[in-house]
């Protein structure tokens, strides 16, 4: 299947992405450049993590104007794949692609680490190599994934199963002390009400070796390789 | 026309604002316990080119919907003036 990972001016993960899928899951890979508009015959966009545009006056605001984008705006629609991790999330939600926004985080410290997520909803395209209820150990870095919404709007995320991750203790238990950066419902993934865009603070690009940690960031990619039209 | 559009961005009451209640510790520490609660927003002049202070300040309100602001986590606030 191809895949077209997009870089833009200050994306930090775009290689590691495109090392992910094609390496280690034995996929079609293209990378993709932000002034272009063509997306190359790829059926999933990958937005990869970064600092695009510096961060400038918020994240993932600027990027949002970029020639791809649009693009990636008409191929959404359409029902095309999108995932977005981290920066690429809150592309996402800035292009209004998906609901909610990413905020600071409430300890204001830039966090790295490695979380418990819990599988929320493993019946969509960025899940169902998971169970529902699954335990995944997948690793964060940043400092704005303080998810956030109306509450009506979190409402209905809950109601219609969009919640795909939650962050949980080793337990499975979405505790307070186990919410790295605040995010509401401890939200840590989402989808559209279509199912075909998705935004993951957590980095399964980031864990898909054993040798570095843990794989169980395949299971994201295997899912979406397993429901590609 | 010439006019100084100042536009102030804020994160919505219902928002949690850590920035603002770091600020505010600190200052509680400082001896200013006076203080009840702070804030922090963005604060963006524009020098523009428009036929009236209506057209300037229609034209920032726009610049705020698609980009200055996000109003899903933020309100704004614009002033014309010269």
């Amino acid at each position: 299947m191809r895949w077209g990972v997009v870089t833009f001016p200050g994306s930090l993960d775009d290689a590691d992405a495109v090392y992910a899928l094609r390496d280690v899951m034995g996929q079609d890979a293209v990378a993709l450049w932000h002034k272009d508009e063509s997306l190359q015959g790829a059926r999933c966009i990958v937005l990869p993590g970064g600092f695009s545009y510096g961060d400038y006056l918020r994240c993932g605001a600027i990027a949002r104007f970029s020639p791809i984008m649009k693009s990636i705006i008409a191929f959404a629609a359409d029902g095309g794949l999108v995932l977005g991790i981290c920066n690429g999330f809150q592309i996402l939600c800035e292009a209004h692609l998906l609901p909610g926004a990413l905020t600071r985080n409430r300890t204001l410290s830039f966090v790295c680490e490695r979380v418990k997520l819990r599988i929320e909803n493993a019946k969509t395209p960025f899940t169902r190599a998971c169970r529902d209820g699954d335990l995944l150990r997948i690793p964060i870095k940043h400092g704005e994934g303080s998810y956030t919404a109306p509450d009506s709007e979190i409402r209905q995320l809950e109601e219609r199963g969009q919640i795909l991750l939650r962050y949980t203790d080793d337990a499975g238990v979405p505790t307070d002390a186990a919410n790295p950066n605040g995010s509401l419902h401890s939200i840590a993934g989402v989808a559209n009400h279509r199912f075909n865009v998705c935004g993951l603070m957590p980095h399964p690009e980031h864990a898909v070796e054993a040798m570095l940690g843990g794989e169980d960031g395949r299971r994201i990619f295997q899912s979406i390789i397993d429901s590609a039209p | 026309m010439q006019f100084l559009v100042k536009v102030f961005v804020t994160p919505k009451p219902s928002i949690l604002d850590p920035q603002g209640r770091a600020i505010e510790h600190s200052l509680s520490s400082l001896g200013f316990e006076q203080v009840q609660s702070v804030r922090v927003g963005k604060f963006i002049t524009l020098q523009l080119d428009a036929p009236s202070a209506d057209r300037a300040r229609d034209l920032a309100s726009r610049m705020c919907d698609q980009l200055l602001a996000n109003t899903v986590i933020e309100d704004y606030r614009v002033e014309v003036g010269r």
